[in-house]
């Protein structure tokens, strides 16, 4: 049972992940900054590596990952920096990218170095689902790596049935059919959408992501679902914020707690 | 055929639809609904009207005698570019609009490069009277003004892509992210034999047309239905899937297909896509592409805007793989005066991205009784700019 398991077997609710892009702002902060993350009470962590043409992203998260790659980030660089991911660690973290730069790098041998460095899950949006299923299931599966799938409003109840069965941590289900950094809009219709995936009783949690930016979308993400995860709000705070690890604590209470 | 796509939306190892689930239920509401839908009797009696009155199809196969006597064979022409609009981009807007509107789509997005596919979608769309937004990056829009003015007039908006390279790669991403905002409403049309299944598949058909009407032409005018060569420039490739389809099964047909090499393949101002590219995963689709060893996207470049893309359409990748069609490429230089040598040999001025396929005529060798069609897909008006400021008229 890799990490990601073990939290969501836990009862613990209103969990929260933060979304950064690796070597951003700096090259050889990703751990620094997951470190603070994870001490200031974050629940997991999304790592992102960087991808120069990423469609489902807004500008805030395109022109960090940009400044990633400005600054050297490679796949590469980034399993040689999460060497020590478990020494400095304990939650679980996801590497979250698209499907290029890992068909590069080889899926296998992805999979392989993910594991390796203790890395629990991977979240690639561009993946088929059909891909997933005939090509690279087992070789997730052998290492020990959960795939997270995404659910927008407009996804078929039988293809959620379906990314349920193929899931084995968690549901990504997406606030509104949108690109990241849009703001969630806490309308009528989000209730109903939540309500409704709540009604149909997966076997997998479901987690909130795309839009929460603050603690009052998080607590209504919550309401629903297992938990929410910040993107463009926390890599905007990076951008922001000259002392930016100092920050961090501030900013994972703010969205927590208020 | 041999050649065409199996169920799962791959040509050999190519193709897919590798999206993100926001664009899902509008690629599996295209897959399973675009067949029905262009092969109904009303569509097929409005599409085939408006390609004969509205177009002006079939464009006429012209047997160019002065450039035919310079290369010492017989050289056919299929005049897309006296489409109205000016290219072979109107045969897709056409079939696109009327699949959207069958659809239901109230808004139409596109991307464009050249500006060609640009203002063909806004043509249709100020012929069916619906909402219509192009992407087009920021350095084309000034290299091709006259096609932004164009799209204007049209009643289109015309949006910068100001990341990246600003140029179509850029465009594309950013119709990609309006589409993924927009869902349910929203239709994109896109411009080539590019992004998720079934869009290569897609616009092949309704490029198809080109080499349709070449066959039924050329066994008029020669009593042969098939040429010795096809030619045509590729940048996403549409006018060369169209030049080909019909002829994909005749492996005597030679059919070669010409990219930009920009400055030079090895200059490191190219988009010679099959040369400089490997295989992976760009707009939707496995396909060859320009990336660096770590999977990002290499900026392309090439003299002509509609050539000026880091991928080719996935059948265009099969193809190349299992070497049913040759792919080659042509510099700037060389395209550039293969159109002065077409404008005073023949009278007809071409795009920059057609002169590609021209140039490769002084690279080839032929017999005098050889048939050659290349595929001339649009005219050069959109380009005198670039042709002033090359020869400095």
């Amino acid at each position: 049972m890799n990490r990601l398991n073990a939290l969501f077997n836990t009862d613990k609710k209103d969990l929260l992940s933060v979304y950064f892009t690796a070597g951003y702002p700096e090259i050889n902060t990703t751990l620094d900054i997951a470190e603070a993350l994870e001490k200031a009470g974050a629940d997991f962590l999304e790592i992102g590596f960087p991808y120069s043409d990423p469609v489902a992203d807004g500008p805030t998260i395109q022109q960090s990952s940009q400044q990633a790659l400005d600054n050297g980030m490679t796949l590469n660089v980034l399993f040689e920096q999460l060497k020590d991911l478990r020494h400095r660690l304990s939650i679980p973290v996801l590497l979250m990218g698209y499907a290029n730069p890992v068909v590069q790098y080889g899926v296998e041998r992805f999979c392989q170095k993910a594991a390796e460095v203790g890395v629990d899950g991977v979240i690639i949006p561009d993946l088929p689902m059909y891909e997933y299923e005939s090509l690279y299931k087992d070789v997730f599966e052998k290492n020990g790596l959960s795939n997270i799938f995404l659910v927008t409003p407009q996804t078929s109840e039988e293809r959620i049935r379906k990314i349920d069965g193929l899931s084995n941590s968690f549901i990504y289900l997406l606030s509104s059919a949108s690109i990241t950094g849009k703001a969630l809009q806490v309308t009528d219709q989000t209730d109903t959408y939540f309500a409704r995936i709540k009604a149909m009783q997966l076997k997998n949690p479901t987690v909130v992501g795309f839009g929460i930016a603050d603690h009052k979308a998080f607590s209504k993400a919550c309401q629903y679902n297992r938990g929410a995860i910040v993107g463009s709000a926390f890599v905007k705070m990076l951008t922001s914020t000259p002392n930016y690890l100092s920050k961090i604590n501030e900013f994972v209470k703010k969205i927590k707690f208020s | 055929m041999k050649y065409s796509v199996n169920e799962q939306g791959y040509y050999g190892d190519f193709g897919g639809a590798y999206i993100p689930e926001m664009l899902y239920p509008n690629i599996e509401e295209l897959r399973q609904r675009y067949i029905s839908i262009t092969e109904s009797e009303s569509f097929r009696t409005e599409f085939d009207a408006l390609l004969k009155d509205y177009v002006g199809r079939p464009s006429p196969l012209y047997l160019a005698k002065r450039l035919s006597a310079k290369y010492g064979t017989n050289i056919y022409l299929k005049r897309e570019d006296l489409n109205h609009t000016g290219s072979h981009k109107i045969n897709n807007a056409i079939g696109q609009i009327l699949l959207a509107e069958r659809l239901g789509k109230k808004r139409i997005i596109a991307e464009t490069g050249a500006g060609q596919h640009g203002v063909a979608t806004a043509t249709v769309c100020a012929l069916k009277g619906i909402e219509c937004v192009v992407y087009m990056g920021e350095v084309d829009m000034e290299r091709q003004a006259p096609n932004v003015a164009r799209m204007k007039m049209l009643g289109a908006k015309v949006v910068p892509a100001t990341s990246g390279s600003k140029t179509l790669k850029d465009a594309t991403n950013e119709a990609m992210r309006d589409w993924i905002n927009n869902p349910v409403d929203t239709h994109y049309i896109i411009g080539s034999v590019v992004g998720p299944y079934p869009y290569p598949e897609m616009v092949a058909r309704f490029q198809s047309i080109i080499s349709l009407e070449t066959k039924k032409q050329l066994l008029e005018q020669t009593g042969k239905e098939l040429p010795d060569y096809a030619i045509a420039c590729v940048g996403g490739g549409s006018n060369a899937m169209g030049m080909f389809y019909h002829f994909l099964d005749d492996e005597d047909v030679k059919l070669i297909a010409v990219e930009a090499a920009g400055r030079g393949v090895e200059s490191g101002h190219s988009a010679a896509t099959t040369a400089l590219g490997r295989e992976g995963v760009l707009h939707g689709s496995r396909t060859i592409l320009m990336q660096t060893d770590d999977g990002q996207v290499v900026e392309p470049y090439s003299i002509s805007a509609g050539l000026d893309y880091p991928g080719i359409g996935p059948q265009h990748a099969h193809l190349h793989k299992i070497q049913r069609a040759k792919y080659v490429s042509i510099t700037d230089d060389e395209a550039m005066n293969a159109g002065l040598l077409l404008s005073q040999l023949e009278g007809i001025i071409p795009a920059i991205e057609s002169a590609h396929a021209f140039a490769y005529l002084d690279k080839m060798k032929f017999n005098q009784d050889d048939i050659v069609v290349i595929c001339l897909s649009g005219r050069g008006d959109k380009d005198l700019t670039t042709y002033i400021n090359h020869f400095g008229f």
